[in-house]
């Protein structure tokens, strides 16, 4: 009774700061914004990573599915700005996941670092392709519509549609996890030939989950177009230097596998470099490489997996019930 | 797009010059594939900054050059530098993940390749630089076909010294620790070799000889700090086409894929033409996986 | 008794070796069949091809009188032809309770059911065939952190929980505790009896699988060498030959 009553007070605390945060602190909606959507990406790509095993270079490929089919319904839709912005948002994640099912035929089928170099392939044609095709307007990117409204407005709404995103990614993803689908999951992360041979559909597995992720991503690359109000191939929808590999590191930061490592990951992540990057002028992406290689070496299992593995009573693995 | 398909058939000379152009620079990828195939065989890690390697020993035949060497000097020069380079990456990063699931060396890698890759940035600037080396150019076809000397010259050095690498594996003493290693590294260090070192010079050897690539690319062609990743991807591609241990398959696979580029490039439009390797390097992968599948098995 | 499985004329080559070379044996609905060999005879790679693991180079195989050697393993799965393995595979990085309930026999419908909440029954089952292999103390622990031996038990736990008509259990009793052992032959037993799983056993100790099965098969260089009762087959001076020829 108290411990749920402890609970729900906690779930309310943390819902009305989220709801109050814009206007607590002005000043940093946009960096809160940014963390919603670093939110969504860590989850979307542990869902692959962390809880399927296959380790995606490419899922911003996704992301920038949706920014571009959000932006050409935008520009070319004729609709008003929020009737737009939500097709094309509910598009781009159509779009997104299809994609994903498409390319999984093939894809899906490469184990190990072969799935992790074939996505990273992806992931770059794309941008290159994007980058050369007039039709999303080549290297010189696309704009969207203008936001109808007031700069404050434009920032809390944005806010709010991020926020909701990542709770809907957040929520789809606890209780899929909380299924026997999630348990499936784990299973061919764990020994796919095993689980081919209990009788598992392990490609159709594969294939929802990847679409899954594609699907949120796509969401919030359509969402993030807007946000950002200018899609560059190379440096936003498929920005593989960037998003791409802070993806990876926000999951492996947090503790792959887990449901609240990725969320850990983001925002640890997301503080760190809004706090830090700045007085690094320039030499950010460096930085990142030596992040990237520190923490795949001395710290590959992540906060979450460390706090497990020190404190296994209060972290998930149990220890022996007698 | 169709057109330009076309324009090959009405011009075979055009045909040649670009798949003759495109050869050349596939003996730059035969190298870099060498090594890629070198390291992944002995060290068992796929090196995704193979391609920073290449890159920055353009930069050290540039800066070589600037210094007022002789510009041909920048071929040795750089294959040291990158093999002091690649001895301190291995001692730093590498010798971390070589026992490590293949995923965390790939990533390690990769992060290694931003590292590079951004601090080239910084230092050299984000423009593409060519280096000039005075030759001429070379006439074929009643001067249908363009060849510059450099790129011709470029091309014999490229595989003269996969012949080295060759002989050097099969001849010398170390040559011959790194292929003991590579069969059976336990085996190995039971007859007494340090199969540590025998890493760190493999990984050394390697980024050297990367090196010595990226200085006959900034001659003959051009370099810039993103050029890395594209030839990381050629030289993956090359080896799973051809095999880690098969050098003729290696050298067909290479200039193959030189010549391919180019007429593709030529056929899309050259804004394509990476983005043709990428893909390339996806279909060559899933078709090679559902042959696999259908003996019920993946590629390993 | 009717024939549920028949193995006819199959030959499995790895490059140059002939693993199997034209082995035909049969196993009848119900029984508890044994396949005996020395070591490389062939044994697991024959287990391998009737459950689809990798394809064959001649030959049938029959089960339930269809040919099933051009299926893959997880259709053959589906239709109630299990295998556990000589090196045990489990899902390490998951609770051994988890492992068992992703065993559940309706994950082999498609991917719908995993939505649905595994009902009271499934769960009782799973708890009680954990407790049958004597691992339900060890269930919240990941299944990777087990011992060898218990990894193995937790395996045919797995197996049984999928409610197979037939499974194929390569060498169950290695690596289990002998005091174990004679609890294992028993649970086997009951597993035959109570729930009806038809069992084809390959097993390297000779006691057990002489008290254990009804009848034997015994291969050699990847051909059968001889079959029949445990006793016939203890008595033919050919196995006596291949076991003492192979120390
Ligand atoms: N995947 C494979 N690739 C190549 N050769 C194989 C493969 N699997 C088995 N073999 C070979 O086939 C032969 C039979 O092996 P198998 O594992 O079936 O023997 P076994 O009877 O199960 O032996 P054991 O009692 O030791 O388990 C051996 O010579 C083995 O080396
Ligand atoms: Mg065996």
């Amino acid at each position: 009774m108290s411990r749920s009553a402890a609970r729900y007070a906690a779930i309310g605390g943390a819902g009305l700061l989220v709801l109050a945060a814009p206007f607590l602190a002005p000043a940093f909606v946009t960096q809160f914004t940014f963390l919603w959507l670093m939110i969504v990406f860590a989850l979307t790509w542990d869902l692959m990573g962390g809880q399927l095993g296959y380790n995606s270079f490419g899922n911003i490929l996704f992301f920038g599915i949706g920014a571009y089919a959000c932006a050409v319904f935008q520009r070319d839709s004729g609709l008003g700005y929020y009737e737009a912005l939500a097709l094309g948002a509910a598009l781009g994640g159509v779009l997104a996941a299809a994609a994903a099912a498409f390319l999984g035929l093939g894809i899906l089928g490469l184990r190990g670092h072969y799935f992790a170099i074939g996505t990273l392939g992806l992931g770059i044609a794309a941008g290159e392709i994007a980058g050369g095709w007039d039709y999303v307007g080549a290297g010189s990117g696309m704009t969207v519509p203008l936001f109808p409204g007031a700069l404050e407005l434009r920032s809390l709404f944005f806010y709010f549609t991020l926020a909701a995103l990542a709770l809907a990614t957040f929520l789809t993803l606890r209780w899929l996890y909380g299924t026997r689908f999630g348990l499936a999951l784990n299973a061919v992360r764990d020994d796919e030939d095993k689980a081919e041979a209990m009788g598992l559909y392990t490609a159709r597995l594969k294939t929802a989950a990847w679409s899954l992720s594609a699907f949120f991503l796509g969401i919030s690359g359509a969402l993030a177009g807007n946000l950002i109000g200018f899609i560059d191939p190379r440096d936003v929808a498929f920005a593989g230097a960037t998003y791409g590999v802070w993806m990876v590191l926000m999951a492996i930061l947090g503790g792959k596998g887990t449901l609240w490592g990725p969320v850990i990951g983001a925002a640890v992540f997301h503080i760190t470099q809004e706090i830090f990057w700045t007085y690094l002028l320039g030499w950010q992406r460096v930085a990142l490489g030596l992040l990237i290689v520190a923490i795949v070496v001395f710290f590959p299992q992540g906060i979450l997996g460390t706090l497990r593995e020190k404190f296994p009573g209060r972290f998930g693995s149990k220890a022996e019930v007698q | 797009m169709i057109d330009n398909f076309l324009l090959l058939f009405d011009y075979p000379v055009l045909s040649a010059d670009l798949a003759l152009n495109g050869l050349l620079i596939g003996a730059v990828f035969v190298l870099a594939a060498f090594g890629m195939a070198l390291v992944w065989g002995v060290l068992n890690i796929i090196n995704i900054v193979q391609g920073e390697f290449v890159m920055l020993g353009g930069f050290v035949a540039l800066m070589a050059a600037e210094a007022g060497l002789p510009v041909l000097l920048g071929i040795p020069i750089a294959a040291l530098a990158l093999f002091i380079l690649g001895w301190g990456l291995y001692r730093l990063v590498i010798f971390r993940v070589i026992d490590r699931d293949l995923f965390v060396s790939v990533l390690a890698t990769f992060g290694l390749s931003i590292v590079l890759q951004q601090l080239s940035n910084e230092l050299f600037g984000a423009d593409v630089r060519t280096l000039e080396a005075g030759l001429g150019t070379l006439l074929l076809f009643d001067g249908a076909v363009a060849l510059a000397q450099i790129k011709v010259l470029a091309f014999f050095l490229a595989l003269g010294l996969g012949l080295l690498l060759w002989l050097f594996l099969k001849y010398s003493r170390l040559g011959q620790a790194i292929r003991a290693t590579a069969q059976n590294p336990r085996a190995a260090s039971i007859l007494g070799i340090d199969t540590d070192r025998v890493y760190a010079a493999t990984y050394a050897l390697n980024a050297a000889l990367c090196g010595a690539a990226g200085a006959l690319v900034v001659m003959a062609w051009a370099i810039h700090p993103y050029i890395g990743l594209p030839y990381t991807v050629r030289s993956f591609l090359i080896v799973i086409v051809a095999g880690v241990g098969n050098i003729g398959a290696v050298v067909a696979a290479g200039l193959g894929l030189g010549a391919f580029e180019n007429v593709a490039g030529f056929i899309f439009g050259t804004e394509y033409q990476i983005a043709l390797v990428f893909l390339l390097m996806v279909a060559v992968l899933v078709w090679r996986n559902l042959r696999l599948q259908r003996k019920r098995m993946y590629l390993k | 008794m009717s024939l549920l499985l028949d193995v006819k004329g199959v030959t499995k080559r790895f490059g140059g070796v002939v693993a199997n070379d034209a082995v035909s044996l049969s196993v009848r609905e119900g029984e508890i069949a044994g396949l005996i060999g020395p070591n490389g005879s062939g044994k697991t790679t024959l287990f391998s091809s009737i459950v689809g693991a990798h394809p064959i180079d001649a030959g049938a195989i029959l089960y339930e009188g269809r040919d099933i050697s051009s299926l893959r393993i997880s259709e053959i799965a589906r239709r109630g032809l299990t295998r556990t393995y000589q090196q045990t595979r489990i899902y390490g990085q998951m609770p051994v309770i988890d492992n068992m309930r992703i065993s559940a026999p309706d994950v082999k419908e498609g991917i719908l059911p995993l939505f649905r909440r595994a009902g009271r029954a499934s769960e009782a089952r799973a708890r009680d065939l954990l407790s049958f292999v004597g691992l339900y103390e060890k269930r919240d622990l990941l299944a990777g952190s087990l011992s060898f031996g218990q990894q193995k038990l937790l395996e045919f736990a797995m197996a049984l929980m999928s409610e197979p008509k037939m499974l194929l259990l390569d060498e169950p009793t290695a690596g289990i505790n002998p005091t174990l052992i004679n609890g294992l032959i028993d649970r086997l037993k009951r597993a035959n009896k109570e729930f009806g799983v038809t069992l084809f056993v390959i097993e390297h100790n000779m006691r057990v699988i002489m008290n254990l099965a009804d009848r034997i098969t015994c291969l050699a260089h990847g051909q059968v060498l001889a079959s029949g009762t445990p006793d016939e087959v203890r008595e033919d001076p050919r196995v006596l030959d291949a076991y003492l020829g192979a120390q």
